[in-house]
């Protein structure tokens, strides 16, 4: 067993207190809908639909293209207006499907068909995933189905449900633990009819102890129905969510960058992600909506919303009350790891965790000093790495040295950036350099190909 | 048109503390240790003090000016530095003494190798190295106008005799301005461990490593009184807590830190028992601190999930 925390890690403010209390009210669009074929890893979604068709909410609108890539559904009904590349959250633009919304929210037929995971097979469980266009909620996207085919089902010993939520300000998780518990055990239990041999483990940080209580309440309930689930304290501190320190704080099993979960027998999805297969399997109801905390100092009334997929930021700024000054920032994510925004005008998609607003940017004001070789940043890393002497590859664009400092196994969690004595941009400058190194490999990969 | 928002690669926060805020905690801890002495040795002492911050702020101001670059000055390190060369000057030196120190210390040993973050050993430990080696009549010179007694107790246990460890401790006793009370020096020392500005590795590591080595060679067993003397004397303490945690010159790696501290018990013991004078600190340290990168190459640490593997 693991010890419930890992080495390394910092304890930025936590800010949840602001939407803790906030209970999840449901937001419907009033705009166009925006659906980007890519708001997923893998291989971008291939449209479905034409210009002008008629969609039904949960019709899919773009097929998943290849074994790594997922469905988009639409989550309204209405008609195409067009397919057009958008501005996503992070920069990226992708063609996306745009929806003028009719309001009236048709289901497609065989939406909302009630099925009991008991009576299915394993296959018909994992397209049920597949159909759903289900990919992990937490924000890194991964097709679901594809991370539970494993392989070997019987080699998976436990699935984690990640409720950590170590980010600060969001509460997306917490909400949906406190008002629907039962949704996410429906979930895991669906999971682990996949793999006969694992534990279920729900993983919350020891700073919501009314999530734990419920948890535990609700996951007694279904021990007397024999299944084997945990609810796991972890304690509180960032990047306690990140998968490889995740499974080492349950299991103490130690995975490095090349590694998958599965090499360590663990299965980890997001709570969010647990709670749509949920609501995929038993209840046939597709990934149409998501929980998005909005918040921060310059939202006027901050709050958890459902919120259906392809919604604008815009509207959903809108919906919390707008804003109560001109914002110096807005970030889609979490402070720790997520992107700070332009303009308002990119929509929602399935990675949406968090939208916040701050009348203050306190990074503007940062001066960089030099590196007085203080060592927070060595302390810290998560991965146990040297974030100073990988400062120094950068600087002089050694890759090369970045890469023998074991620079790749870096997953840029911002800790190292964050307590940072001298203010340098650490994290940002790794950033730049996996980009080069990962684009440099993949180069390097493809001639080779060519010429093998 | 309305105001564009801020864009910038995540992180979104940062800690509140920063180097100025680090350098002013240091300089905090080391106010019961100057206080003591100025209110033991006199207000001279603390014109040698003024003199050495005085002159560490101004050789700092003159060099980046000089040569274009950023001032630095408001950082605290130049003040850290020119403290802690003054504490470790005997009361009553001429204010030439101090003057030089800073300057050899900001400017030598400090700025041309490229300013804060960039020298190869502690400014103010080599500064006073340099002191003593080229001023060692000045330098070793521990008694006033006043009549005050001019052994250090470290030169008498060095000569045979008994030194009163309980005047050592509270610091009535004779020495460099800063060095003498160990109770004051301990104080600040928590003080930097509460607020977590240095860890509690290298001085209990540095200390524990000295006494045994004492105990060892020192040739009177682990008499107490003898090994409270030597542990309280001298500028042990003022080193083992302010000057071997020097970030700059001090390993970032853990393995690293428990190694370079052992180092510096065993060099301090090797210094104190056969060296010329009676001390040894500023030349465990200067030494220590030239191996450094040394001590960093062979103890980075494996990172997360690649231990016990070889492959990169």
């Amino acid at each position: 067993m693991g010890y419930g925390s890992f080495r390394g890690g910092v304890h930025p403010f936590r800010g949840k207190g602001i939407t803790k209390e906030k209970a999840i009210s449901e937001y419907l669009p009033q705009g166009e809908l925006v659906y980007p074929l890519s708001q997923h890893i893998g291989a971008p979604a291939k449209a479905a639909v034409a210009v002008g068709d008629e969609v039904l909410a949960g019709q899919i609108l773009g097929e998943a293209d290849g074994f790594i890539s997922a469905g988009v559904i639409s989550s309204v009904s209405g008609h195409v207006r067009s397919i057009e590349r958008r501005m996503l959250a992070d920069g990226v633009i992708s063609d996306s499907v745009i929806v003028e919304n009719d309001r009236e929210y048709r289901p497609a037929p065989g939406i909302g068909k009630l099925r009991d995971p008991k009576e299915m097979t394993k296959e018909e469980i994992r397209t049920a995933i597949k159909n759903a266009g289900i990919v992990g909620l937490g924000g890194a996207g991964f097709p679901t189905h594809v991370k539970l085919t494993p392989g070997d089902d019987g080699a998976i010993d436990y699935v984690i449900v990640n409720a950590v939520e170590c980010e600060p300000y969001l509460t997306g998780n917490y909400r949906l633990m406190l008002e629907d518990p039962e949704g996410i055990l429906k979930g895991l239990q669906v999971i682990l009819r996949l793999f006969e041999k694992a534990k279920g483990v729900i993983a919350i940080e020891d700073d919501k102890p009314e999530a734990v209580r419920r948890m535990k309440a609700a996951a007694e309930e279904h021990r007397v129905q024999k299944a084997s689930i945990e609810v796991c304290a972890l304690k509180t501190k960032y990047p306690q969510g990140a998968e490889r320190n995740l499974i080492f704080s349950i299991t103490g099993r130690k995975l490095n960058s090349k590694k998958l979960p599965k090499d360590a027998g663990c299965i980890v999805c997001n709570a969010a992600t647990v709670h749509a297969v949920g609501q995929a399997v038993c209840e046939g109801q597709p990934l149409m909506s998501r929980v998005i905390t909005v918040t921060g100092d310059g939202i006027a009334n901050p709050g958890n919303f459902l919120v259906r997929v392809g919604t604008s930021c815009r509207e959903l700024i809108e919906a919390a009350g707008g804003f109560t000054c001109e914002p110096k920032k807005v970030i889609a994510g979490g402070p720790m790891m997520g992107m700070a925004l332009t303009v308002p005008d990119v929509p929602v998609t399935k990675t949406s965790s968090a939208l916040l607003v701050f009348q203050k940017d306190p990074v503007a004001q940062v001066k960089k000093g030099s590196c007085i070789r203080c060592g927070r940043c060595v302390k810290v890393c998560p991965c146990r790495l040297a974030p100073l002497k990988m400062w120094q590859a950068c600087k002089h664009y050694n890759y090369e040295l970045f890469q023998k400092l074991y620079g790749m196994e870096c997953y840029e969690c911002g800790s190292c950036t964050y307590v940072c004595s001298a203010r340098l941009p650490l994290t940002q400058s790794f950033k730049q350099a996996r980009m080069m190194i990962s684009g440099i490999r993949a180069k390097a990969g493809k001639e080779a190909g060519e010429t093998g | 048109m309305r105001e564009l928002w801020n864009v910038s690669s995540s992180p979104h926060v940062r800690a509140w503390d920063g180097t100025r805020n680090l350098m002013l905690d240091v300089v905090l801890a080391l106010m019961p240790a100057a206080a003591f002495g100025i209110y033991r040795f006199g207000i001279y002492s603390l014109c040698v003090l003024v003199t050495a911050v005085g002159f560490a702020l101004l050789t700092e101001y003159t060099y980046e000016a000089c040569v274009g670059k950023e001032s630095t000055l408001w950082d605290g390190s130049a003040l850290v530095t020119g403290l802690l060369l003054g504490m470790n000057l005997p009361p009553f030196v001429p204010l030439w003494i101090p003057m030089l120190g800073s300057i050899f210390a900001i400017l030598a040993v400090k700025q041309l190798f490229g300013g804060i973050g960039q020298n190869v050993v502690n400014p103010a430990m080599a500064a006073r190295c340099f002191l003593l080696i080229s001023f060692a009549d000045q330098m070793n010179r521990y008694s006033g106008a006043d009549g005050m007694s001019g052994a250090t107790p470290l030169e008498i246990l060095k000569n045979g005799g008994t030194a009163d460890t309980a005047a050592m401790f509270t610091g009535f006793t004779t020495g460099s301005i800063g060095e003498i009370s160990t109770l004051a020096l301990l104080a600040g020392g928590i003080y930097l461990l509460v607020k977590r500005v240095i860890d509690w590795v290298i001085p209990i590591v540095y200390l524990g490593t000295f006494a045994l080595f004492i105990v060892l060679f020192g040739g009177r067993g682990a008499d107490p009184g003898y090994l409270a003397a030597q542990l309280c004397g001298g500028g042990l303490m003022i080193g083992a807590w302010f000057m071997a945690t020097d970030y700059t010159t001090s390993p970032v790696t853990e393995k690293g830190r428990v190694l370079y501290a052992l180092f510096l018990g065993i060099l301090t013991g090797i210094f104190r028992l056969w060296g010329a004078s009676a001390g040894g600190v500023s030349y465990a340290i200067v030494t220590a601190d030239l191996l450094v990168p040394l001590i960093e190459k062979i103890t980075i640490p494996k990172p997360f999930g690649w231990e016990g593997q070889k492959d990169g």
